[in-house]
């Protein structure tokens, strides 16, 4: 039983993580139904932001995070603008490939020697670790220190998301495009406030995943990428809570599959749940059905 | 008719390409990938019907790929020494084992839109590929994540271009028929093509499982080729190199998905081939931004849905 | 004389919403009955249950003293329903020639085999096709434009097509779901003569949703009135515009 806690509490580390990585994917395809590829590379950059801040520039933890998730923001609008922006009335197809580019190119140009370098490395954990025991189930710092600024994070989302002027219109604008720039939205401002948010957050994810699974290489945003965009789908691509939900799912799914069935099968596990998921709710646990107008 | 100006040109491309393998003039390095660029073109030509003309979009082609090479080695390794004979059979079996499965995974996952549609398929060739690493605890001769090595190397240049050739012309009969055009309704409009009386079920399904077929037909020549096989060979990045190439050639068109096809394949070797050794590693960063550059150029990719003459017809 | 098509206490729920309440109605042979009704009535609801799209919760669609119900739309297609759509929906990137030769798909007496190695079955079936297609063009004075992509005809030839193809596999019954929508006086004249022109060439049964009421009120003979997904009037043009629950339907109680 305490084993099955103690993954549990594992599975949540992770997904919180995932749930980070898996907003910006589900906010970004609410807003211009683009499945952003290049997103787990973001995550993967922010990770590395976090390493330099610590290692080299001796930033304090929370101060290093911030850092990153700046930096990252502003990677992610100048991706926007570059690389997506011409591509808005363009086929979607298109987008996606591009999408696909710019995360190919992320990845092989960090793995360039003279930028971060193919070989894994160590992360650092600025902060002292020490582990409580609940019995016999353990939660350590680094777990509680996941935990919190994940939730804090998802807190703070939440309320801009619902509750300020600029929240309002990112929802507009993922409403009914249209619409939203006639009634004076500034759609493009819009759309980099989106990117942004979202890239920050992956950035944040990228570093709580690297002091918790501390070894960083410029591959590492593939897999988890990929998770968290079939967590978004999962909870229902554009609903933010949703994706936190299909994150969460996929971070106990992956972690219970690999303690109590297998260590290889976990991703076969895991995606076959997807799948089931899917044909039964095709629009995502939380998703709209978005029937179409006959 | 016109029918024998369009035999021409591949007879005659042939007969060229072999006279330069035979007299040494190509070595065998660019040998392999002139075979290899007839293997993506097989591959890629499958996905077009699936997601160009059918409107399917399918991020799984890799597996189908897989499953086609596994199998066929599977079979002439387990019976070496029968000859070209034993390379045939496991091509018939290797295409009705990829037939079945495509099947099986179409009628449920073919119910599902465009993006979720995508996501599904990914997830089965995700599933495909762990399948592949583990598949050595049922079958050890598979070899999982060790790899399959020693597969009898049966494809040459006659085989790999022929069945290109052969490809085609299936796939373009096919697509200029009344059945490709059914297909090519759903992609318009699946609505208005079930209105019209088109069972798109079926149709969908005909044009994923063949689709998928062709992508195991690949596998088997490549599995031969190569004559290892690696799981990692079969994983989502290589169902995106074919989601590439059938885009970059405009979805679609036959003509497009095969200049592209072989375009890529060779783009990506004369890189590898010009490019000082120093700075060879930039080889995988100007191709993506070659991409991002082409795309945002031509966004309906460098076909458009011009098709040759001669494949329209007859 | 079996009515054409019947509908018995056809009921359909989106979720809480009554869409579609009871509706009855008898079409007989050769008639040309119009649906009217304020928006959001359920009209295209109708049409959409008798196509097959959506799956009636309660009730009975009878084509010629069969139930087709529960039947998959191509299937309900292939027994002689067709019908266009209140926004056009043409296979736009297919040319005007192809869009007609979808339809005549279902006619096609050839496989998969034949189709790859084209044999004379083939060949055969598919200069029967084309046949057929070029002359229900020809027909409609669309032939010339055969080999244009659908989505660069004009709006008003886009609408005509979608119509013939529609004809293309000689249905029983013909659903046109609001044909003069988006049409300026000169084009709803062509549409009534073109609707005249069919009814006198083919054989067959239409049913329309129209908004222009002077469509409707000319050239129906009988009109089903609908409200909030209920009928709430039938009868002829006359009785149907005198109704005062019809007018209140329009217009709105009177305070």
């Amino acid at each position: 039983m305490s084993y099955f806690l103690q993954q549990l509490i594992n599975g949540l580390q992770l997904g919180f993580v995932y749930a980070l990585i898996a907003l910006g994917y589900t906010m970004v395809y609410g807003i211009v139904r683009l499945i952003n590829f290049a997103h787990g590379d973001v995550f993967m950059v922010g990770a590395y932001i976090g390493y330099f801040g610590i290692c080299y520039f001796h930033l304090p933890f929370p101060v290093a995070l911030a850092f990153s998730m700046l930096g990252c923001a502003i990677l992610g609008i100048t991706i926007e603008r570059i690389a997506y922006k011409p591509l808005r009335t363009a086929p979607r197809i298109a987008s996606l490939i591009t999408a696909i580019g710019v995360s190919l190119f992320l990845e092989y140009f960090t793995s360039l020697k003279f930028v971060f370098g193919p070989n894994y490395l160590a992360y650092p954990r600025p902060f002292k670790v020490t582990t409580f025991y609940l019995g016999d189930v353990s939660v350590s710092t680094i777990q509680l220190i996941v935990f919190s600024v994940a939730i804090i994070l998802l807190i703070l989302l939440q309320y801009f998301v619902q509750k300020t002027k600029m929240g309002m219109a990112m929802r507009a604008v993922s409403f009914d495009k249209e619409t939203a720039s006639l009634m004076g939205i500034n759609i493009d401002g819009v759309i980099s406030l989106t990117f942004g948010i979202g890239s920050a957050l992956a950035a944040a994810g990228g570093v709580l995943y690297g002091i918790a699974y501390p070894q960083i290489n410029p591959f590492m945003g593939i897999m988890p990428g990929l998770k968290a965009f079939v967590a978004a789908v999962l909870g229902g691509i554009g609903n933010i809570p949703g994706a936190v939900l299909g994150a969460v799912i996929m971070g106990v799914v992956e972690t219970m599959s690999s303690a109590f069935i297998s260590s290889t099968l976990r991703d076969a596990i895991a995606f076959s749940i997807l799948i089931i998921v899917l044909l039964w709710r095709p629009s995502g646990i939380l998703g709209k059905r978005e029937t179409e107008k006959v | 008719m016109k029918k024998f100006s369009p035999i021409l040109l591949p007879i005659s491309l042939f007969i060229l390409l072999q006279t330069l393998i035979s007299s040494g003039v190509l070595n065998p390095y660019w040998q392999q990938i002139i075979q290899f660029a007839c293997i993506i073109t097989i591959s890629s030509l499958g996905l077009n019907l699936i997601y160009g003309y059918t409107g399917q979009f399918s991020l799984g082609h890799a597996a189908f790929y897989g499953i086609g090479a596994y199998t066929s080695a599977l079979i002439t390794k387990t019976f070496p020494h029968s000859g070209i004979l034993i390379f045939f059979a496991s091509l018939i079996i290797a295409i009705i084992i990829v037939a079945l499965v495509s099947f099986l995974i179409g009628l449920p996952i073919l119910r599902l839109k465009s993006d979720y549609l995508g996501i599904a398929t990914l997830g089965f060739g995700i599933i495909m590929k762990v399948i592949f690493d583990n598949a050595d605890a049922v079958i050890p001769r598979l070899g999982g994540s060790r790899g399959m090595g020693t597969i009898p190397k049966f494809t040459n240049f006659t085989w790999s271009f022929f069945v290109t050739i052969g490809t085609i012309l299936i796939i373009r009969n096919f697509v200029f028929s009344s059945l490709g055009r059914a297909c090519i309704s759903i992609r318009e409009d699946e609505i208005a093509s079930e209105c019209v009386g088109i069972n798109t079920t079926k149709y969908k399904t005909m044009g994923f499982v063949i689709g998928c077929v062709f992508a195991g037909v690949a596998g088997v020549l490549y599995a031969h080729l190569y004559t290892f096989l690696h799981p990692s060979n079969f994983d989502f990045l290589k169902s995106i190199d074919v989601l590439l190439i059938v885009v970059l050639g405009g979805l679609g068109s036959i003509s497009g998905t095969i200049i592209a096809a072989v375009g890529w394949t060779f783009l990506l070797e004369g890189l590898r081939v010009l490019l000082p050794p120093e700075i060879l590693d930039w080889r995988l960063v100007i191709y993506p931004l070659l991409l991002i550059v082409v795309m945002i150029l031509r966004p309906k990719g460098l076909g458009g849905s011009i098709e040759f003459k001669f494949l329209k017809s007859g | 004389m079996t009515p054409v098509l019947e509908l018995k206490g056809l009921t359909k729920y989106f979720g809480g919403l009554k869409a579609v309440s009871n509706f009855d109605i008898k079409i007989e042979e050769g008639e040309l009955i119009g649906l009217i009704g304020p928006n959001g009535a359920g009209k295209t609801t109708i049409f959409n249950l008798i196509t097959g799209i959506y799956l009636p919760d309660d009730g009975n669609i009878i084509l010629s003293n069969e139930s087709i119900a529960g039947l998959k739309p191509y299937q309900i297609a292939q027994k002689g329903i067709s019908r266009t759509f209140q926004n056009i929906r043409l296979f736009n990137n297919l040319t005007v020639l192809d869009n007609v030769r979808i339809a005549c798909h279902m006619h096609a007496n050839y496989g998969l085999w034949s189709a790859i190695v084209r044999n004379r079955i083939f060949s055969r079936e598919e200069r029967t096709i084309e046949e057929k297609a070029r002359d229900i063009l020809s027909i409609f004075k669309l032939e010339s434009r055969a080999d244009e992509i659908s989505r660069n005809l004009p709006y008003g030839e886009q609408r005509k097509l979608e119509i013939v193809r529609a004809l293309a596999n000689k249905p029983k019954l013909l659903l046109l779901d609001e044909p003069a929508a988006g049409m300026n006086p000169q084009e709803v004249e062509k549409l009534m003569e073109l609707i005249h022109f069919i009814r006198e060439r083919f054989e067959l049964t239409i049913f329309l949703i129209e908004h222009q009421m002077k469509v409707v009120m000319s050239i129906c003979k009988r009109i089903a009135v609908m409200d909030f997904g209920e009928k709430i009037a039938e009868g002829s043009p006359k009785e149907v515009q005198n109704a005062p629950q019809v007018i209140e339907a329009y217009l709105g109680r009177e305070c």
